[in-house]
């Protein structure tokens, strides 16, 4: 997922912006936690602006947070998915290599007997080119990826669209 | 000639020196593009900026893109044999066009060892502020890496006779959302962390943030603290173009780039590092940094030339010390500086940061405390909100505690798009804008 991020040493930055005003809190009081989404980058993606604002994000829609931070090495994610079990993993990139990095970390975690069911989103800036092509969106699905945001302002509202969604479900399931 | 040598020279004769960022995995197309920035009309040094799989020192990574043609985003020194290297920058540095290497690592031995077999002696960076940010290497195995790196670049420099040039990067962290306090202390820091390791050409980087006055404050403060922890050193400021969101219209972006010129030349300092008019958007074509080049160097010279003349704003205070950011950075060195021990400097780091003394906003490293948070106020000045462990109880203001939304996020974060933006779009109908800032969006600088 792409939320605010910043240029670093070594590209340029970007940002894709909610169209419509990002949803309030639902609630004023305390609200039960929905489950454990896990918030991370990839191994070579060193932004973190992303992964700040998609915690805060998420935790505003009622789920708790494990943000695994930025270059996250593949066993790492792996490892830390097994360790908590969470609803969802969302991955976020915004360097250029999320197309080939996403899909080699997609094999992995389908080819893995304890994820191959897990929920997994990816977003942000994916390819180096600019733009996702219709044709990387397709093959990020097709290996395995539940949904992919590419870097258009839509993405976000979407993207929480989908959680909502997604938090309806578990509070069923919870019932 | 060494590059901060030759920053110096530039500076003498009164012209501002202007770098891109810029790196391209093919050999030929980095040596055009180092090509194209000489020829630039300014006074420019080269960059080579590299891919960021040789940044984690994922080395399998780089050769397997580079069998497969996938490509890098930048070039990779270290795979490459070092005379692909000393071809690409060859004659460059005899002919006045000194190259720096620019990379983001917390752990750059094999940078350092890949750069300096090049022939190369001039990069940058540090052991906090290419460690928190951008990765997750604990700090202390970031210091230790950075001080043999260190050791390794003066070995080399007493060997063959160059003294190699570090340039801090800590007037960064995150780009955005740090108090300029803090940037000033962890850039000044870094700087004797160098010094201290034998390094003796030196630059202190601070990145344009919110509100120029602020930044002034910062940057004169920057150049008191290095007076003063740095008195047989030669060493200059370098400007870094703001770092964060940055604005989508090609006007704003200019604007904001031209506020960045206007802000090194004010404050005296010697090098500016650009940020092209399509940032917010795509990797920059060679011709995107060649123009924006050109146009800060036009906007520097503009500005030096209003500053000699009659309608020359009044001059500040050549002392930096009387400032609110000075008191802070003061503070901030004081306590870190106050904890050197037999680990020196790098030690001293390390237990700051343990300790909560520097804590960087909204940074998500394992070894930050992430107690502190900060916030910009109805001026549109970057401060603190929450200091955390941060000793500077009495010292600076802070504001009571109120949950940091991610539209409050957002909105800080988009702080600067969003004036710049607004300005080239509505040519600033609702808002004070300078007659200089008018005149260049209608393309003709004062």
């Amino acid at each position: 997922m792409s939320g605010p991020t910043n240029g670093t040493a070594g590209g340029a930055g970007t940002v894709a912006r909610p169209a419509a005003p990002l949803p309030a809190q639902r609630s004023a009081g305390p609200v039960p936690p929905r489950g454990t989404v896990v918030v991370s980058s990839m191994a070579s993606d060193a932004h973190t602006w992303n992964l700040v604002f998609l915690q805060l994000l998420i935790e505003e829609l009622g789920f708790e947070v494990v943000n695994l931070g930025a270059t996250v090495p593949d066993e790492m994610l792996l490892a830390e998915c097994r360790e908590r079990g969470p609803a969802l993993l969302v991955l976020s990139s915004v360097n250029g290599h999320g197309y080939h990095e996403g899909l080699r970390v997609i094999r992995r975690l389908r080819a893995d007997a304890d994820l191959a069911g897990l929920p997994v989103l990816i977003g942000g800036k994916l390819g180096i080119t600019g733009g996702e092509s219709a044709e990387h969106i397709e093959e990020l699905l097709g290996a395995g990826f539940d949904a992919v945001f590419d870097d258009r302002p839509e993405g976000i509202a979407a993207f929480t669209g989908l959680l909502g969604r997604l938090s309806e479900r578990q509070a069923h399931e919870l019932r | 000639m060494n590059f901060g040598d030759h920053v110096r020279e530039v500076h003498a004769r009164g012209a501002l020196v202007v770098q891109p960022r810029m790196g391209m995995a093919d050999p030929a197309l980095m040596r055009a593009g180092l090509e194209a920035v000489e020829r630039a009309d300014a006074d420019t040094v080269g960059t080579i900026t590299l891919d960021s799989y040789t940044r984690t020192g994922d080395l399998e990574s780089v050769r397997a893109a580079l069998r497969d043609g996938v490509g890098l985003n930048g070039y990779p020194i270290v795979t490459y044999p070092a005379a692909v290297t000393r071809g690409v920058v060859a004659g460059l540095a005899e002919r006045g066009f000194p190259v720096q290497v620019r990379h983001g690592s917390a752990r750059p031995l094999h940078i350092f060892g890949a750069l300096l077999d090049a022939g190369l002696h001039a990069t940058e960076g540090g052991p906090v502020s290419y460690c928190l940010p951008y990765g997750r290497t604990p700090l202390d195995e970031s210091v230790r890496n950075w001080e043999a790196s260190c050791e390794l670049a003066a070995e080399y420099a007493a060997e063959r006779g160059v003294r190699p040039h570090l340039e801090t990067f800590g007037g960064c962290m995150l780009g955005q959302l740090c108090p300029p306090s803090q940037l000033v202390a962890i850039s000044v820091l870094e700087a004797v962390f160098f010094h201290g390791l034998g390094i003796r050409s030196l630059s202190l980087s601070y990145a344009q943030q919110t509100d120029a006055e602020q930044d002034a404050e910062a940057i004169r403060a920057l150049r008191a603290l290095a007076g003063q922890l740095l008195p047989d050193a030669d060493w200059h400021v370098v400007v870094y173009a703001y770092m964060g969101v940055y604005p989508r219209t090609v006007a704003g972006a200019n604007a904001l780039l031209a506020a960045a010129a206007r802000l090194a030349v004010d404050t005296g300092s010697e090098r500016l590092i650009v940020k092209t008019s399509v940032e917010s958007s795509r990797i920059p074509t060679v011709q995107h940094n060649v123009d924006a080049l050109e146009y800060a160097a036009a906007v520097a010279r503009d500005r030096r030339r209003q500053l000699a003349g009659p309608d020359a704003p009044p001059a500040a205070p050549a002392d930096g010390t009387d400032s609110q950011v000075y008191r802070e950075a003061a503070a901030l060195v004081a306590a870190v500086l106050d904890g050197v021990g037999s680990g020196g400097v790098g030690g001293a780091l390390v237990g700051a940061f343990k300790r909560g003394l520097l804590d960087v906003p909204y940074c998500l490293h394992p070894d930050n405390a992430g107690r502190s948070r900060s916030y910009l106020d109805e001026a549109g000045r970057l401060c603190w909100a929450e200091l955390g462990g941060v000793p500077l109880q009495g010292i600076a203001p802070v504001r009571p505690g109120r949950r940091i939304t991610s539209g409050d996020l957002t909105k800080a974060l988009c702080h600067v798009q969003d004036r710049f933006d607004a300005v080239a779009l509505d040519r600033g109908a609702d808002r004070p804008v300078g007659a200089a800032e008018h005149e260049i969006l209608e393309g003709k600088p004062a």
